[in-house]
């Protein structure tokens, strides 16, 4: 599916681990639900019936390949490198999850499941999910942080509005990290019937190897999107990273290819000088947690950080642990993004081309900004804009001051 | 033989667990004081994690008083060391992965063994990632507990096999916390670890009441008990010590 050539690029092996990163450290109860899962997908990932099933959905249901535009207006207002967005945004469901949660939810149908959880940060997992459960016919349960549920109201309604039963999480800080523990809970209470349809390149093995593999069409697509436009490879890649899935996606066919920069912008709140951050690689160390082995934000005993980002999406402790091995390996650039600066993107890229990007994305647009003045005429850059802003403009307006109705 | 082992030495073994510093180590010192004199065979000490995923409302609510009144792993190291030198009773850490990983493994494991813990059960590392720690706990003689689940199957045998300690045999699916029927066929899956190890095997996840305790104990070597205990101590705060004691005491004797 994937098909990164692994010329120098070793990826994860058979245990699933990336350099010394990932493993599953999960209950036993859920030992047999991950090898099961990686069995089928292991046996359906090179089925052509289910890639066929797969792709269709894809391209006519979820409306891809998404677009790659050049935005001529940002190039020459920043004077530097070509820029093109890699339109996720335009994706059914506003956002790049959804290529993971159609494959996610087909391979469940495979497997027998008739229910589907999900945990969500801004919404935008559990919208996706919520719709691939309305299209296939499945139940669908997601877990928001009851702090999320209130900055992102919008997509509960939508997710309600999709059949979708939505659990504010009132434990710890109510945001994305005590949604992923509560659905793991609920996983542990019911395994027979449901699959764990999880939204980043986290958790246990198989899922950041499974939702990678599914989002590496981001970066199938620019590399021949731009081939054809460009002729040439881009000169850097750039994308925001929470667990990191459109991050990855945005990497991975690159990974091989040494003259693309691959840059992850981090939310880093007020900055990575405050407690008040989510920027997991720029202020976090080595750790265990939801699954993996990773970077984690954590304090010197070991118990996680009550992190911080406008970006509900991006507000998150830890990162996946395939972005944990990039960096540890020099090949991919981790850097963080405040808040003023996503929100000052976020405002530019709408007035600038007419996009309104999700906050989320506009963390990556944030450092292209600094990062294109610096470059060549000549030289190209991509920026995955990951999902569409909607969701974030009531936020965005109280964040200036201003109270508006969503 | 470890002390875990010969804990099962005396009939059916209480395993009660307390959460650590809720609501402060004063009142889990008496606590544990309480529990030793009134039957325990080991005592499950639980160190507070910020996001503990296979705990239930209860547990979860004692970690967070716990954290917020200030109790660190050092704090509780420091603990064991007093209590040390008044209860004998063999006792265990159960913590979770990062608590031991980002204290650094070998230092963690090493003052357990200074300072008299006899276990150590992590419910987020199972059999394929035991290696985290098991050489290191081999190297200190602190038993790394290993788990086994209704939904462990035929993975029963391969981790029962390879057991140190005790096995911590999960009763239910699903998180920590009381629960008024334990529905798991019990005995058969007893049958299974017996068959491949002589280590004995507790039955916990959602006991609560001496009935419920009896049946458990009847079709194994013993009953960890926790969130009804945690519950007690969440009813009745620095008071708790006394009303644990009784409540122990009650348990103990109906598996006796």
């Amino acid at each position: 599916m994937a098909n990164a050539n692994d010329s120098f690029y070793i990826g994860s092996t058979g245990n699933g681990r990336f350099g010394q990163h990932g493993g599953q450290y999960i209950p036993e109860t859920l030992m047999n639900a991950v090898i099961e899962l990686e069995k089928a997908y292991n046996h359906y990932k090179d089925d052509p019936e289910f890639n066929k099933e797969l792709n269709t959905l894809l391209n006519e249901y979820a409306n891809r390949p998404s677009r790659l535009y050049f935005a001529k207006k940002m190039t020459e207002d920043l004077g530097g490198a070509k820029i093109y967005l890699k339109r996720e945004d335009l994706n059914h469901t506003g956002a790049h999850k959804i290529n993971n949660v159609l494959g996610q939810a087909l391979l469940a149908k495979k497997m027998g499941k008739t229910r589907l959880i999900a945990e969500t940060g801004a919404g935008q997992h559990g919208v996706a999910t919520a719709t691939a459960a309305a299209l296939m016919g499945m139940e669908c349960v997601v877990f928001m942080g009851e702090e999320d549920t209130k900055r992102q109201a919008l997509n509960v309604y939508r997710m309600r509005l999709l059949g979708a039963e939505v659990i504010p999480v009132k434990s710890g800080t109510a945001t994305l990290k005590d949604a992923v523990s509560e659905a793991m809970r609920e996983w542990t209470n019911r395994i027979d019937d449901t699959h764990y349809c999880l939204g980043s390149v986290m958790g246990p093995h198989p899922f950041p190897t499974i939702v990678r593999d599914f989002q590496a069409v981001i970066s199938k697509e620019i590399k021949e999107q731009l081939f054809e436009k460009e002729g040439k490879l881009p000169d850097a890649v750039i994308a925001c990273v929470g667990g990191g899935s459109n991050a990855i996606g945005t990497f991975y066919n690159f990974i091989n290819d040494k003259s693309v920069r691959l840059i992850g912008c981090e939310a880093a709140g007020r900055g990575i000088d405050t407690f008040e951050t989510a920027a997991t690689v720029n202020t976090g160390r080595e750790g265990i947690f939801h699954g993996m082995k990773s970077y984690f934000c954590q304090d010197k005993y070991g118990q996680i950080a009550p992190v911080y980002s406008i970006s509900a999406g991006l507000d998150y402790p830890g990162i996946g642990p395939e972005h944990a091995y990039l960096h540890d390996i020099g090949r991919a650039e981790y850097v963080p993004v405040t808040d003023d600066e996503a929100v000052d993107a976020f405002e530019y890229l709408s007035k600038m081309e007419g996009i309104i990007p999700a906050i989320e994305s506009a963390h990556a647009v944030a450092y292209a900004k600094k990062l294109a003045p610096t470059m060549d005429k000549d030289k190209i850059i991509v920026i995955t804009i990951s999902g569409r802003g909607d969701k974030d403009c009531a936020a965005i307006a109280r964040y200036r001051g201003e109270d508006i109705n969503e | 033989m470890s002390r875990l082992k010969k804990a099962f030495k005396n009939g059916k073994a209480f395993i009660p667990f307390i959460t650590c510093g809720d609501p402060d180590l004063e009142t889990t010192a008496e606590i544990v004081r309480q529990m030793s004199a009134n039957g325990a065979d080991i005592i499950e000490l639980g160190i507070p994690f910020s996001d503990p995923t296979a705990e239930g409302p209860v547990i979860q609510e004692a970690n967070i008083r716990a954290l917020a009144g200030g109790v660190t792993t050092d704090k509780i190291f420091d603990f064991v060391r007093e209590i040390r030198k008044e209860v004998a009773t063999p006792m265990v850490f159960m913590t979770y992965a990062n608590v031991v990983f980002s204290y650094g493994s070998e230092k963690f494991i090493s003052i357990c063994k200074e300072i008299g813990i006899d276990g150590l059960i992590l419910p987020d590392i199972p059999y394929e990632e035991k290696n985290e720690f098991l050489p290191i706990c081999k190297k200190y003689d602190v038993d790394l507990i290993s788990l086994i689940a209704p939904t462990s199957h035929e993975r029963a045998a391969m981790i029962a096999r390879e057991a140190d300690g005790f096995i911590y045999l999960v009763s239910s699916l699903g998180v920590t916390g009381v629960r008024s029927k334990i529905t798991t066929n019990i005995g058969e899956i007893v049958k299974m670890i017996k068959a491949n190890t002589d280590v004995p095997c507790a039955v916990g996840f959602g006991i609560s009441t001496p009935e419920q305790a009896a049946q458990m104990a009847a079709a194994s070597d013993g009953v960890i008990v926790g969130s009804a205990i945690v519950k007690i101590v969440a009813q009745y705060g620095k008071d708790a010590p006394k009303h644990v004691g009784e409540y122990v005491k009650s348990m103990k004797g109906a598996i006796s």
